[in-house]
């Protein structure tokens, strides 16, 4: 990708932002800011609100407490579908739609916003060589693609209108370990290109380390440690977070 | 989407539209019982005989549906009784009224009467002759001795004033075991045994030929029912001649004669038509073609049905299925509420259109597409709300507005939910469709009735096996379409 692609990004913040499901205080009053052009991981375990943190900065979710600050003015509802427009957005098991084919799904925003058919393919072939997904594959249905290829799909819809961000929610998460090894490769290599704002999800402190300098560690709704893996490891903010890296250590030394 | 939207235009488009009133012929309308039948075919011929054009509008059904349509235009004459007039219809006149008191009575209401046609049919009791011998049973007032006969009455009869409520009161009657029976069964009912006693009337082909004995009224319950046509006073100006050929048939009927009809007609199977042209010494009028051109008009009278009323239906209720899927609350209330109309009886629906709407077609149409809607809604709405919610969620992620979300995403994925759904309801047409024929409206319907009437089971068949046929081939049909619109994508998962 040409320098020019990688010039903007988007400012997100959350302040005081809460949000609750009916008993369940999903995140409580978190205040954290993502500088353009950063790329920032959001770890913990399940149930932390990581997830919910993602969703409110996309409108999917309102706050019942503070608000979302988007490149530094506070979000309205009558500006969300603009905004999701400028960010793409890639879930876990990609979130792709079975009645249409790779294509179909990639085609879905670019036709809303009335690009050529010729263009669409482009713009396809383009991103399929930068997700190495191999050529034909576009014109099959989700279910005839592996895991791997389907995220690479969905990463691809995501990026298909060229974003000023990327949200993504535990993207490599249902992949088996060694296609998951390849597409932490590439997506680092993407992230790296691009120069966009990323946020990505992840529970694995390891993957979150290899995408972002910047970690920042949830428990039940709240920041725990905001800080670089070498803050997380050596001045852990509390004993949780030890804990949290150590069960991340747990790998055999070879025989 | 769009596909489902052709195919939906194709099946309006391929269906005759109803066609246009022709220059206002004299609609003529009948019960649904032989002799009425008579009596209308009896005006139409008269008519044509005085070179008026006119319609029969057979089997419509009960007083009721007649007396209403009369009232409201929708025919302009039929066949009644005087009795019925004095018990049913008017208020606050003696039962055995005076025709001229009620032609003072009807005048207000802008309705003539003829003078009684030659021959009284009233209601009577009869047994089995053998059966009342044995019990030493002739008069009414004897049942009072046998409390655990059973009885068998028409539903007509068992409901009017002048029917069982009244006669239970006037004889003081005992017997509890009474059940009601449609009047064309009633016969077999009685000459099997599995009732005692049936309502009857006094020119019923069947007394004699079932060897029944008809009990005396002893206490003179029953009024006198005169035969008469009543029509609308407009036609005095617009058909005069036809008015004259009603008042000419006045007096021209005994008893005997009546009897005699009615008994070629449904116990030999001669048609209406032919009866009538030899009692009046004319040729009977053609009535349209074969068995196959007959058929052919049918299925295109129930297609016509089934076509238009669910046409209407889809395009009502797909959209509220969507509104239902949005508003949760909303949604729980228009299912409810479709759900209620589900349960109206479908044969009260259908008279129940004849105040609002009339006969024919369109009421019938209209009485048909509320059965369409709770399949449609109920499966437009699970199809949608059953979208799996990350899916949901990826189309609203992707800064697609409402609408798109709705057109390219959700509609699509709830198509073959949807497309269940309006199988359903067709089938369901299909068969509901059949009592359409009960206030005027054809198809495959018009067979089973006079079948019925006459007792006749091939002409049920002619009716029932077309009707199930048509059944099979819609679900064929839409089987069909379901695989056409189906996307490809959906089939693929499905299998996996």
């Amino acid at each position: 990708m040409s320098t020019a692609e990688a010039a903007g990004g988007i400012a997100f913040a959350l302040v005081q932002a809460g949000k609750r499901y009916g008993r369940l205080q999903a995140l409580g009053q978190v205040s954290l800011a993502f500088a353009a052009g950063t790329t920032t991981a959001l770890i913990g375990s399940s149930g932390s609100g990581k997830s919910t943190a993602l969703r409110l900065l996309l409108g999917l979710e309102w706050p019942d407490h503070g608000h979302v600050e988007i490149d530094g003015r506070p979000l309205q509802r009558a500006d969300v579908l603009p905004l999701r427009r400028r960010v793409g957005y890639v879930i876990q098991d990609g979130g792709l739609f079975p009645h249409l084919t790779a294509l179909g799904n990639l085609a879905l925003l670019p036709r809303y916003l009335g690009w050529s058919r010729e263009r669409i393919r482009q713009r396809a072939e383009q991103l399929a060589a930068l997700t190495h997904l191999p050529a034909g594959v576009l014109e099959r249905y989700p279910a005839e693609l592996s895991g791997g290829q389907r995220q690479r799909v969905a990463l691809m819809r995501a990026l298909m209108a060229d974003p000023d961000a990327l949200l993504l929610d535990e993207p490599l998460g249902a992949l088996d370990p060694v296609v998951r090894h390849e597409l932490q490769d590439e997506l680092k290599q993407i992230f790296d290109q691009l120069g966009k704002t990323v946020i990505v999800v992840t529970h694995d402190l390891a993957e979150a380390a290899w995408f972002a300098e910047r970690l920042v560690l949830l428990r039940q709704g709240a920041v725990l440690q905001d800080g670089t893996l070498q803050d997380l490891r050596e001045r852990p903010a509390d004993a949780f977070v030890s804990r949290f890296v150590a069960a991340q250590r747990r790998l055999p030394e070879a025989p | 989407m769009r596909g489902l939207l052709g195919a939906l235009i194709l099946l309006l488009g391929s269906c005759l539209l109803p066609a246009p009133a022709q220059a206002a012929p004299v609609r003529i309308g009948s019960k649904q019982f032989t002799e009425s039948v008579i009596l209308g075919e009896l005006a139409l011929a008269g008519a044509r005989e005085a070179g008026v054009q006119a319609v029969h509008r057979r089997e419509l059904g009960g007083t009721r549906i007649l007396w209403r349509a009369l009232l409201d235009g929708e025919i302009d004459a039929y066949p009644e009784y005087t009795g019925t007039l004095t018990q049913e219809l008017l208020q606050g006149l003696p039962a055995n009224a005076d025709i001229a008191s009620l032609r003072a009575r009807l005048k207000p209401l802008g309705i003539g009467i003829t003078d009684s046609l030659g021959f009284s049919d009233t209601y009577a009791i009869g047994m089995r002759d053998e059966v009342a011998a044995r019990l030493g049973i002739a008069d009414i007032s004897d049942l009072r001795r046998h409390p655990a006969l059973r009885f068998g009455f028409s539903n007509e009869f068992m409901d009017r004033g002048d029917g069982w409520p009244g006669l239970r009161q006037r004889y003081g009657l005992p017997q509890t075991n009474v059940s009601g029976l449609d009047h064309a069964l009633s016969y077999r009912a009685v000459a099997s045994g599995a009732v005692d006693a049936i309502d009857l009337y006094s020119t019923d082909a069947e007394i004699p030929y079932y060897h029944l004995r008809t009990l005396r009224d002893d206490r003179q319950y029953f009024p006198r029912y005169e035969a008469v046509y009543l029509y609308r006073l407009a036609l005095e100006q617009s058909a005069p001649a036809f008015v004259g050929a009603l008042h000419k048939l006045a007096g021209s009927i005994d008893e005997d004669a009546m009897r005699a009809m009615n008994a070629r007609v449904k116990l030999r199977g001669v048609k209406e038509n032919v009866v009538v042209a030899d009692f009046l010494g004319i040729h009977a009028h053609d009535q349209g073609g074969g068995v196959a051109a007959q058929l052919l008009q049918r299925s295109v009278e129930h297609l016509r049905l089934v076509a238009i009323s669910l046409g209407l239906a889809i395009l009502l209720a797909v959209p509220l299925g969507i509104l239902a899927a949005r508003r949760r609350r909303l949604g729980q209330w228009l299912i409810g509420l479709t759900g209620i109309l589900q349960t109206v009886p479908s044969l009260a629906m259908f008279v129940f259109m004849i105040p609002l709407l009339g006969i024919g077609t369109w009421p019938a149409i209209a009485a048909l597409f509320p059965y369409s809607l709770l399949p449609i809604v109920r499966n437009t709405h699970a199809g949608l709300v059953g979208i799996a919610p990350e899916l949901r969620e990826s189309a609203a992620a992707l800064g697609l507005p409402p609408g798109v979300r709705l057109r390219r995403v959700e509609l699509p994925l709830a198509t073959r939910s949807i497309l269940a759904g309006i199988k359903t309801a067709a089938v369901i047409n299909v068969g509901t469709a059949t009592l359409a024929a009960l206030i005027g409206a054809g198809g495959y319907g018009q067979p089973i009735l006079t079948g019925i009437r006459l007792d006749d089971v091939g002409l049920i068949l002619q009716g029932a096996v077309p009707a199930a046929v048509l059944a099979l081939l819609v679900q064929g049909l839409f089987e069909l379409v379901e695989r056409r619109l189906t996307p490809r994508g959906l089939r693929l998962e499905a299998r996996q």
